[in-house]
């Protein structure tokens, strides 16, 4: 499968999709301009990377910050690797957050009661 | 009385009806067209001048996605005054500091056809409290559709829970058609929530 490698500037998170080397991470802050323009591609993978996903996937999310229309999308991330998870695959999400940043916290919880896929909370 | 929809009469109305103390310092004002870059400077500035004045980090990033959901709701969301420019979302937007908070006050045209369901929707978010808020972003999340403007609908929830502050708001007819949707949202500098 093709790499995604993005660099994140101050409105764009960084994203590698890395499937071969089992690396799967979104970082930074994410309040694109055109938030479905610029999350489709990250979408697609995903669909893509579904239908034959690695056995055991770990997926990092070290966002600092993300705006309600990225908020949405990030859900249809989670969703996505529910569904593989669904699947019988292993899937396990990190979601990395600031050890002062109770919303970034919360956030994660969140997400955590909304999909049904294994969760850790990493405080750093 | 100067017309509402300029800095002046702006001003005048958020003295009278209390939106903001007079001794309160701006630190930005502007009228104009709201895009992404001008979205992109003012949070710029605004956090270089919050971590000058030594404001704690979760003081600065409640700001932060304040100003980010009330420029971007300016910058997808605001009608015109008249059809004659549709496409260009302008607004006025003004932050300030009092001692106890951040107020970040925003000004923009709405069509009437729009006026009950927004005013439905804040009336709604200002009867909750944590929780309630929080279930209805939670069960809002589930259910939205990225709109052809780019948005989700979550940003005065997001706004409010956030903030842990009522939403203030008011409507001002101008126009037969359209009136001027005012927003005063409120971060504590004492903010521990």
């Amino acid at each position: 499968m093709d790499i995604i490698n993005i660099i994140g500037t101050d409105d764009i998170p960084s994203v590698i999709l890395d499937a071969a080397n089992g690396k799967f991470e979104m970082s930074g802050r994410s309040l694109p301009e055109d938030v479905s323009a610029f999350y489709k591609p990250i979408l697609d993978w995903m669909d893509k990377y579904s239908e034959s996903a690695n056995p055991k996937t770990v997926f990092d999310f070290k966002l600092t910050y993300f705006n309600t229309a990225s908020s949405k999308i990030i859900l249809d991330i989670l969703m996505k690797l529910e569904a593989i998870s669904n699947d019988g695959k292993e899937v396990l999400i990190k979601w990395h957050f600031p050890a002062e940043d109770e919303d970034m916290e919360e956030a994660g919880e969140e997400y955590s009661e909304i999909v049904d896929v294994p969760f850790e909370k990493v405080k750093y | 009385m100067n017309k509402i929809t300029t800095i002046r009469g702006f001003l005048d109305f958020i003295y009278s009806k209390d939106y903001a103390p007079v001794e309160s310092q701006i630190s930005l004002i502007y009228e104009g067209e709201i895009t992404h870059q001008i979205m992109k400077a003012f949070t710029s500035m605004t956090e270089t001048s919050l971590g000058k004045n030594e404001e704690s980090s979760s003081v600065s990033k409640k700001v932060f996605s304040v100003m980010v959901e009330c420029l971007q709701n300016i910058g997808k969301h605001a009608d015109a005054e008249n059809v004659i420019e549709p496409e260009i979302k302008r607004g006025i937007f003004l932050i300030c500091k009092s001692e106890d908070n951040y107020n970040v006050i925003t000004g923009n045209f709405i069509d009437h056809s729009k006026l009950e369901g927004l005013k439905h929707l804040l009336e709604n978010i200002n009867t909750l409290n944590k929780e309630g808020l929080k279930e209805l972003y939670k069960n809002k999340i589930k259910v939205a559709t990225i709109s052809e403007k780019g948005g989700a609908g979550l940003g005065f929830i997001d706004i409010a829970r956030k903030t842990g502050e009522k939403l203030i708001y008011d409507f001002i007819p101008v126009t037969e058609n359209t009136s001027f949707f005012i927003l005063k949202s409120t971060v504590s500098r004492n903010s521990l929530n």
